[in-house]
Order: C-alpha cells, then structure tokens, then sequence
C-alpha cells in the first residue's frame, strides 16, 4: 500500500473513465455526422442549381442545359394532398378507435398489423397499389395510384401516433364531460380529440415528411412525367422519382438537378421538423 | 379474528334496515337505493345497500378507503358503468325513478344529476367562460345571450365570478387549485342539475380553499340535493345535515349528522368516528 501504488490504480480508473467518455462521445457524434455530411455535400453539389428557373419551369428534353423541376414540386404536394385524403381521416379516426371505443382484445390485434404494416417496406405498398389501382380499369398509372400508395403507407404511422397522443389525455377530462351528460361521442372529438390536436397534428407532420421523399412506392404507381400533370388520372412528376431518374443520367445539367432536388427535399424535411418542435414546446399533448 | 370479523358481518347484516332511521325517512327522498350491490368482476365492492337520502339537502358519506363511498356515489349518475368490469344489482329510485330503467338514458340521467371530482378537470383547450358553459354548448344550446347569462349566473352560484369577471377568456387551468374546484362546480351548475354529487371535493384543497368550497356548499343546498363524499370527518360534520357511514362495502349508518357524531346507534359507528380505527 504505497502512495505510488495508489496513484497508478487511480490513473488507470480516470484512464478507463476517459475511454468510456470518448466512446460514447465518438458515437454520438457518428449518429450526427451523417446528417451533416450529407447536408454540406447537398449544399455542394446542388445549391449552384436551385435557382429561379428550378421552381418555374418544367424538365429540358436531356442534353439541353436549362429547365427546373417545377412539376416535380407541384406533383409532390398534389401527390401529398391525394395521400392525406385517405391517410388522415382513417389514420386519425383510427387511431381514436384504439384509445376510446376499442377492447382490449380488438386492441392488441389491431396495434400488431400497425406494427407490422410500418415495418413493410415502402416497395410493397407500391406493388399493393398497383396490383389494386394500375391494372384495374380504367388501366394506367396515374396520380391517384401514387397518392393511394402513399396513403395507405400514412394510415398506420397515424394511427399509432394519434393513439398515443390520445391516451395522454387524462381520464378526468372524460370524466368530467360525460359526468355533464355529454355523448360519448362529442365527448371523444370535442374534448378528448380537441385537447390532444397538437399532438395528432404533430404525428400528421411527420407522417407526411417521411412519405413526402418515398421513391419506391411511386415507381410502378405515379411513374413520373416530365411535363405537367393535367389530369389526375395521369402519370404525375414527383421529386423523388425526378432525383432518382435524373441521378443515373448521363447529363451533367441533370445531375446537379438531382443534387438540387435531394437539397430541396432534405431541407422540406428539415423545415417540417423545426416547426413540429416549435408547435409541441413545452407540453407533450 | 375470523371469529370476530363473523360477527361484524352478522350484526351489520341485522342492522342494515334499520340503518336508516325515521328522521331521514321522514325527508323526502332524492334517492332510494333497495338492496343496491356493485360488483367489480367477482368482488362486491357495495353491498346490498338500503338508504334514501333526502332532497334538499347534504349527505355526507364518510368511511375509510375502500369502503365503496366513491362506488356508492359513481352509481347514483351511472358513472360507474365506465369501469370495465363494473355491475350492478338491486335497485337506485332517483325521485321516484328507477336509474336503472333500460329506457332511461345514462347520458340524459347525468344532465339532472351533476358531479363534482376529487381532482379538479377542467377542459384545457377552453377559456374560463367556454368551461362554465361546456355541457349546456355541447348540448345544443347556441343561443349567446342565454349562454352568457347562465355563465355569470353559474359563476356568481360557485362564488367565483368576483375572482374572474375581468379575465372571462384567460383558459380554465390558469387558475389555482382552489379557483379550478369552483369553476368545475360552476360549470356543473351550469346544466341546472337536481343533485350534485361530490366526491372528495376538497381532498386536494388547502385550508382556505377547502373553506371557500364549504361555504359554497351550504349556499347550493337550498336549490340542490348534494351528495358529499369524504374522508375528512370534519368536513362531513361541518356541511353536511345527514350523514352515512360506509364499512366494507355495507352501509353501517345513516342518521342526522349531529347524531351521528355525538351519539350514533353503531358501535362501529362510534369507533371509527372517535379514531379507533380506520
């Protein structure tokens, strides 16, 4: 038991303490360092090309130099807009199933397709959405195939969020609207629903940044169009399907498109995010 | 033990008629409850409980926890039919009428029988005004004019409106603790109930706000049958006319309150009244 002794023993322990430290450090930095890399590389590669031009005008044919990518962005949001018809009423309303009519039973059923539905990948809602709307008559790709394809992928994202949300809404609040002789079911939708908005809208939010870039369901469904989209019953541009074709094209011009696009997107879902922090500071409901 | 514990059972089976005595019955009745039971799954929570509790007035239930008072009370506007699991047998006649008849309508029951929870609920999204007037609002009342007026009514009743008249739009949960209570009784005035019923209304009140709420109590009984659960034998002493003492889910006593806690007729009674036990 001498002093040098000691004094090794705690060298080695502030030794080990410092390793854990820097390995926790090291990861937590590897789990950002993706997102920052590939927002400066964006920036890099893409930002030179989004300009005026990008948000006005449509496609050039290839190996002109010129055009934007205008009816990419249009067709997205119809795209969304087609999507949210059918992702948020059933999701939504769904969800208030689970937290306010459902038993136990039904319950645990439905939570376990949710689940399994969220973990499907977002290729096989495009192959359900073909295989339901494509080749149906009236035959063809189109708008509403892409935006069923991508509602469907919302229902089940929503569904959960708001069923969550919902179930944080304490039991006094029921209690004490049904105690005033109010319907079950303007208790549901005008307290219960109505305190927890902030939250469902959140959960819709979200939902709708993390269809807003799916490629994959869009594929054999919306198909894309390098002009404008007349009729919904059309194939309808997308940005993810113009990033996707326009990246394994030969043309330089469009290739910074694509990097252009991929900013774009990255930056809608950045934007989307900022702004659900700001609407859910504070409280969680 | 199990000797004794037999014999509580035996003589509060022998004296559950006899727990409501002549001055009660000689009120008229608010509620009639004949061999009411309330069962959760296979436990009967109340037991085969006779009272009436008199109009116009307040009945206090007093017993320690888990007695069936909070049971007992949930059943006179039906709420206990939310708890899963939750039954029951015998009969409730609220002014002559049975509850339990299947076409009356729970919801429309608990327009006429108001409630009042230990935790004071009022709704987050709304202001102190849309709270008072929440139940008449979300049953079809539109009419601003009688709204506003049932409003500053209701808050006058629940002797808030001198407190909040200048900040009608500032949202319910911004007021304290005591304030919130007051409003949530307001805004069960608000549908013009008969019978309010309380269920441990001040337990999460302090002294001053507790007096406030007692205060009010007396001030609604002249229009109200109030119902008060409590487990605050003081409080059931202060406000209350009538009350019943509640033992293992039986009805062991119901009396008129200065009887009941200077000379009740239960030896159980008087133990639990005098501390020793519960």
């Amino acid at each position: 038991m001498t002093i040098t002794a000691q004094n090794d023993k705690h060298s080695w322990r502030k030794f080990k303490s410092g390793l854990v430290s820097f390995i926790c450090i090291a990861c937590a930095v590897a789990t950002v360092a993706p997102l920052a890399l590939v927002f400066v590389h964006l920036l890099q590669e893409g930002f030179s090309a989004v300009n005026w031009d990008f948000f006005t005008k449509i496609p050039k044919p290839p190996g002109e130099s010129g055009g934007g990518m205008a009816n990419a962005i249009v067709g997205t949001f119809t795209l969304l807009v087609l999507a949210s018809i059918i992702g948020i009423p059933i999701g939504v309303l769904g969800g208030v199933y689970l937290s306010e009519y459902g038993t136990r039973r039904v319950n645990w059923v439905l939570r376990f397709f949710a689940d399994i539905l969220n973990g499907v990948p977002s290729i096989v809602w495009g192959v359900v959405a073909y295989a339901a709307i494509v080749v149906v008559p009236p035959k063809g790709f189109s708008a509403y195939a892409g935006g069923a394809a991508l509602g469907f992928m919302m229902v089940p994202l929503i569904m959960r969020t708001t069923e969550e949300v919902l179930l944080l809404v304490p039991n006094g609040y029921r209690e004490a609207a049904l105690a005033l002789g109010i319907s079950q079911w303007k208790t549901t939708l005008q307290i219960v629903v109505r305190s927890a908005m902030k939250g469902i809208v959140t959960g819709v939010l979200i939902a709708l940044a993390r269809i807003s870039g799916e490629t994959a369901p869009l594929l054999f469904t919306a198909l894309g169009n390098s002009h404008w989209n007349r009729n919904l019953h059309d194939p309808i541009a997308a940005l993810p399907l113009q990033i996707f074709n326009f990246a394994i094209s030969p043309y330089e011009d469009q290739q910074h498109q694509a990097w252009a696009g991929a900013l774009v997107l990255v930056t809608v879902a950045f934007l989307v995010n900022i702004f659900v922090r700001a609407l859910t500071r504070g409280k969680a409901v | 033990m199990t000797l004794t514990m037999s014999q509580t059972q035996a003589s509060v089976a022998t004296s559950a008629t006899a727990a409501t005595t002549d001055s009660v019955r000689s009120e008229t009745a608010a509620f009639a409850t004949r061999d009411l039971s309330v069962w959760y799954g296979q436990k009967e929570a109340v037991q085969k409980v006779n009272l009436s509790i008199p109009a116009k007035h307040v009945t206090a239930i007093i017993g320690p926890s888990g007695c069936g008072k909070s049971t007992f009370l949930r059943c006179l506007n039906r709420m206990h039919e939310l708890t899963p699991g939750a039954r029951t047998t015998g009969e409730i006649l609220c002014f002559g009428k049975n509850l339990y008849s299947p076409d009356l309508d729970a919801v429309v029951i608990r327009r006429r029988i108001g409630m009042v929870f230990q935790k004071s609920n009022p709704f987050p999204t709304m202001s102190i005004a849309e709270n008072v007037v929440a139940g008449l609002r979300l049953n079809g009342i539109r009419n601003k004019h009688v709204l506003r007026e049932r409003m500053e009514k209701s808050l006058r009743m629940a002797a808030l409106w001198d407190e909040v008249k200048d900040d009608l739009n500032r949202p319910g949960i911004s007021l304290s603790g005591g304030q919130q209570q007051r409003l949530c009784i307001a805004r069960a005035v608000a549908m013009e109930p008969e019978v309010l019923l309380m269920d441990e209304p001040c337990s999460a009140l302090d002294p001053i706000a507790t007096g406030k709420v007692e205060d009010l109590i007396q001030d609604l009984k002249t229009k109200y049958t109030i119902v008060i659960v409590t487990h605050n034998m003081q409080q059931a002493g202060r406000c209350s006319d009538f009350t019943a003492f509640f033992y293992m889910g039986k009805l062991i006593e119901l009396d008129r309150t200065g009887k009941i806690f200077t000379n009740p007729a239960q030896k159980q009674t008087e133990d639990y009244i005098t501390g020793r036990f519960g």
